[in-house]
């Protein structure tokens, strides 16, 4: 029982790393736009970084995936998803912004 | 082929106790998987078609105009705690704790969804008064095509999370019943990783670009 | 929006009836014929399942069924009656267009309407079931699985799909359907240009049946994942569950773009939002690109199960082990990724750079070399074979000249300077006509002759097999090679009418074949009730009348509810042709254990009904109608997920007695040798008279 209520202590532990790793990295997103206004591209650049490294922490530590044998089948599907993702969402935008600029829809 | 033995399931799994649970759940867990797997393509193209028409406001109020970021703080940080609480709700589950303590934290998480929802909507309120409705331009209908599609995904988890309450009760804790709370708790973490995608897009983004 | 009534804008004059009363005309007399038929269809039916009072059967042992193999054979009854409609269609337009410069019998709007339904009906409602149907039918058997993944919700997909595609029926009696083609390329089908109901049924039945797929993708991915034999790893699966794993993944991340776009079209049509309206920053371009993000995707989750049904084809009938297993995995996979880095070929000319176009039209050229690959391993499978020109071989080397023509033909048009050219001609259709028909269409055709035996334990007649294959490999010559020629003459397509006189002998020619074509979807029919009438003569009890490689064929035909007395235990590719070199093809088995299988359910009909109500109510605005039917949906769905006993046992002991009946019928069987496959003595017992070549 002992060594079950110890599991039971390290996985909650792992879900308040989790948690509180999140609040961080969410807390210093809406200071940065707060302290730096939300004008300029190198601002933004931040606050997706920080964005992307809130979803590996989440990843991580609420969905348990990490690249132990077990979660292998759900890493390559989540990894095959992304790919298709990327594939899907740049391949829209550089389409679209190129018709976009060629077309002269928007001030540019 | 011979699967692991052990939770051979990714992501979340209900541990040796409940091994039958464990195995039972393992298909339909890796088929969920697959399901939001596809949900986020959905999701992954709203926000391709959201970035190609931020800048299509037709004269229309724009995101400086609409976003209260105030109200997307609260917002954030009540998500982000409901994913603890269904996380624990999971924990408790796996490690017998006392009913109660499961019915407690899905009770939480619960409350927390619906004021995430009493929150969002309000804003889209706010949003409409200031003139900010789907009809009035192409930025906007993309707005409102993504992020109540993130909105009726919290409450299909809500009404979700209600029905596996009544199920508690009327089942008890049986495989069954076991292998549906992972998976809610899996659609739940998913949808705290999408709304990251929509502050850090459609929010932060659409200030910056839009 | 506007007020509407308690039918919505349902009325009266919403009824072609109503047109041939107040003008009858040639093109109100086709509308209503085409309805007519549709109603005497129903009501012929519905009188025959009354008068032989099969009522009660046909619910207990099919539609409540959650059988994969019932449900699969279901999927493929629904794709031959709407593969007649399309085909019927087809030949309609043909006339038309054959009439004569100026001519014709049909208005632009009615021929309009035609290409329209043939399209999305020979996508998504022959394509697409009669690929699920085999695959269905299939994978559990190959896999050595007792079903598939998710039973119930196979059968809510048949469900979807089904009430999505008698929406399309329903138009051809209640207004009209979409005029946009099967693409419905907005603002045309927007609601400034399109206010009326044709868009909207595009729309429904496209949102329906693209979630009845999706689910289906699920199913299949998991159950290839998950459900495999012992020792079935993944290097050991027949190629055919390879194509279904790909296509699987195409579904899983291809039907979103279609689903997003269908329901952005609806949002602009229903809600007035500015996705992809003319005026208020809507953009119709985003629209073309989601579509295609699918379409592309979509074309080779259709040809990869018909490659891989070729596969198995060519192995059994050369006798041989199936050449380069290894390349045609890796080339499967490949074309799978590939496909969905080109979907700007379908529109080159929107506008692009010339960078963009170069980019993406090499991508499509690469999808050749895979393409390729099989081919190559196709030819050197029969080389040196031991075959025999029985129906599925016959389609496989029509196939294989004739895929090649509409794969180059794809090649050229790969090429964006090029495709300026012939884009939105004949050509284009003659290109993809030649690619589906000789690919899918074929595929889907070998495989129905291949494994009806299997399904049903008898074969199908061998004679009207090679006439349907004659009628099919020259109707299709005639009717689309000659698009080639006036698709590079200039003639654009989806044109109801036309006026260069030097287009006339090439459309004659097209429509002779499409009456080919015609007489050949009568020779299936035909081959299908012979082949009832003399069943007695073609019984192939034991399970394996064409000496065949998988284990699909180690089992009774038709096979027992659990497939499997005993799942095998697999210890090599093509374990089963092993087996039989060894002598050991059917072991008795030391011990029999209790099956538990799933339950009948009516959930599948209820779903199936009720989103075929909730399409209709949504299509002529009657909200309360439709907001009724999404509450008991979601009630039924809810309250079905409280049912327990979903499963029923089979004991050990009635397992064993009908396993060892069939094992006392395979030992008295007399062996049969390949030469007289097709005599009556062949009782599905093979006698492999040639060692298996490696």
């Amino acid at each position: 029982m002992d060594k079950r209520s110890e599991m039971h202590r390290r996985e909650q532990r792992r879900y308040v790393i989790g948690y509180g790793g999140s609040l961080l990295l969410t807390g210093t997103v809406f200071t940065i736009a707060y302290v730096f206004g939300i004008e300029t591209k190198g601002v933004y650049l931040a606050i997706a970084m920080l964005g992307l490294a809130q979803l590996v922490v989440q990843l991580v530590y609420f969905l348990h995936i990490d690249r132990r044998r077990s979660s292998r089948e759900d890493l390559d599907l989540i990894l095959f998803s992304v790919l298709v993702l990327l594939i899907i969402i740049l391949g829209t935008v550089w389409i679209m912004g190129n018709l976009a600029v060629r077309m002269h829809t928007y001030p540019m | 082929m011979k699967r692991a033995p052990t939770h051979s399931y990714p992501g979340l799994n209900l541990g040796r106790r409940h091994a039958s649970a464990d195995k039972a759940s393992e298909v339909v867990t890796f088929g969920f998987w697959v399901f939001l797997m596809s949900d986020l393509v959905y999701f992954g193209l709203m926000f391709a078609i959201y970035i190609t028409m931020i800048d299509a406001q037709a004269g229309g109020p724009g995101p400086h105009d609409l976003f209260n970021m105030t109200s997307i703080f609260a917002q954030t940080l009540i998500l982000l705690t409901s994913s603890l609480t269904v996380g624990l709700a999971m924990l408790a589950l796996k490690y017998n704790l006392p009913r109660w303590r499961i019915v407690f934290w899905f009770s939480v998480t619960l409350v927390l969804g619906i004021c995430f929802l009493v929150l969002e909507i309000r804003d889209f309120m706010d949003m409409a008064e200031k003139g900010g409705i789907p009809q009035r331009s192409g930025f906007l209908s993309a707005f409102y095509g993504l992020v109540p599609l993130h909105g009726v995904h919290v409450a299909a988890g809500c009404l979700w999370l209600v029905v596996l309450g009544i199920q508690l009760r009327v089942f008890g804790l049986t495989d069954l019943v076991m292998s549906r709370v992972v998976r809610l708790a899996l659609f739940w973490h998913f949808l705290d990783l999408i709304w990251i995608g929509i502050i850090t897009i459609v929010y932060f983004g659409g200030l910056t670009y839009g | 929006m506007t007020e509407t009534g308690f039918f919505g804008r349902l009325t009266w004059d919403s009824f072609p009836i109503a047109g041939l009363m107040k003008d009858p005309n040639a093109n109100e007399i086709v509308a209503n014929a085409a309805a007519g038929v549709m109603i005497v269809g129903v009501i012929a039916v519905v009188g025959l399942l009354t008068w032989f009072r099969l009522w009660g059967p046909l619910w207990r042992n099919w539609l409540t069924s959650a059988d994969h193999k019932k449900i699969g054979i279901m999927y493929i009854v629904f794709a031959i009656v709407m593969l007649a409609r399309g085909v019927l269609e087809g030949v309609v337009m043909r006339a038309q267009q054959a009439a004569g410069p100026g001519e014709g019998f049909l208005e632009a709007e009615h021929f309009a309407e035609l290409f329209s339904t043939h399209g999305t009906i020979m996508i998504f409602f022959v394509a697409v079931p009669f690929v699920f149907g085999i695959a269905n039918f299939l994978i559990p058997l190959m896999i050595g699985a007792r079903d598939v993944a998710f039973p119930v919700m196979n059968q809510i997909s048949l469900g979807l799909t089904v009430s999505a595609g008698m929406m399309l029926m329903v138009s051809l009696v209640v207004g009209q359907f979409s005029t946009g083609g099967w693409t419905a390329y907005p603002p045309y089908t927007g609601a400034v240009f399109n206010p009326g109901v044709g868009p909207d049924y595009w729309i429904w039945a496209i949102v329906v049946s693209g979630s009845g797929t999706t689910l289906t993708g699920i199913n299949f991915a998991v159950t290839i994942y998950k459900l495999r034999a012992p020792g079935m790893t993944f290097m050991r699966l027949p190629i055919y569950c390879w194509t279904i794993i790909s296509s699987s993944i195409l579904i899983v991340f291809a039907m979103p773009p279609l689903g997003v776009a269908a329901l952005m079209l609806a949002a602009d049509r229903y809600l007035d939002f500015h996705f992809f309206t003319n005026d208020l920053g809507g953009n119709m371009m985003n629209y073309a690109n989601l579509f295609w993000l699918f379409g592309h995707p979509e074309v080779y989750l259709l040809v990869l199960p018909a490659y891989g049904i070729f596969s198995e084809v060519f192995a059994t009938f050369s006798a041989k082990r199936l050449y380069g297993y290894n390349s045609l995995v890796i080339a499967t996979m490949c074309i799978a990724v590939l496909s969905f880095t080109v979907w700007l070929h379908h529109f080159f000319t929107m506008g692009q750079s010339a960078l963009i176009n170069a980019v993406f039209g090499i991508a499509t050229m690469l999808i050749a070399i895979p393409t390729g690959v099989k081919v190559y391993d196709w030819m050197a499978t029969l080389y040196r074979g031991r075959i025999r020109f029985s129906v599925p071989m016959l389609y496989g080397l029509a196939f294989l000249m004739l895929f090649v023509i509409g794969g180059l033909s794809g090649v050229i048009l790969a090429n964006p300077t090029v495709d300026y050219q012939v884009h939105n001609t004949l050509f284009l259709v003659a290109h993809f006509h030649n690619v589906l028909l000789p690919g899918v269409l074929f595929g889907l055709l070998a495989g129905y002759n291949y494994w009806f035996p299997k399904a049903f334990g008898f074969r199908l007649n061998e004679a009207w097999g090679r006439i349907s294959v004659v009628l099919w490999t020259v109707g299709f010559m005639l009717t689309f090679l000659p698009l080639y020629f006036v698709g590079l003459m200039g003639m654009p397509r989806r044109s109801y009418s036309w006026e260069d006189p030097s287009f006339h002998p090439f459309m004659i020619v097209a429509f002779i074949g499409a009456f080919v074509i015609l007489s050949a979807l009568f020779s299936v029919i035909i081959q299908l009730w012979v082949s009832i009438r003399d069943r007695e003569k073609t019984q192939v009890p034991v399970g394996d009348p064409w000496d065949a490689r998988t284990l699909e064929w180690s089992i009774p035909a038709p096979p027992p509810p659990y497939n499997f007395a005993v799942i095998p235990q697999i210890t090599d590719r093509d374990d089963f042709a092993a087996a039989k070199e060894r002598g050991e093809a059917y072991p008795s088995p030391d011990q029999y254990e209790d099956i538990s299988m799933p339950r009948n359910t009516g959930i599948g009909f209820a779903i199936c009904v009720l989103s075929g109500i909730w399409m209709f109510a949504l299509v002529w605005w009657i909200w309360w109608l439709a907001a009724l039917v999404t509450v008991l949906m979601l009630l039924s769905f809810i309250l079905w997920t409280f049912r327990l006993d979903t499963e029923e046992v089979i004991p050990a002991e009635e397992v064993r007695k009908q396993h060892e009946a069939w094992l006392d019928l395979v030992n008295s069987a007399k062996p049969v040798d390949r030469d007289h496959e097709t005599a009556p003595e062949n009782r599905g017992l093979a006698r492999p008279d040639l060692k298996a070549v490696t």
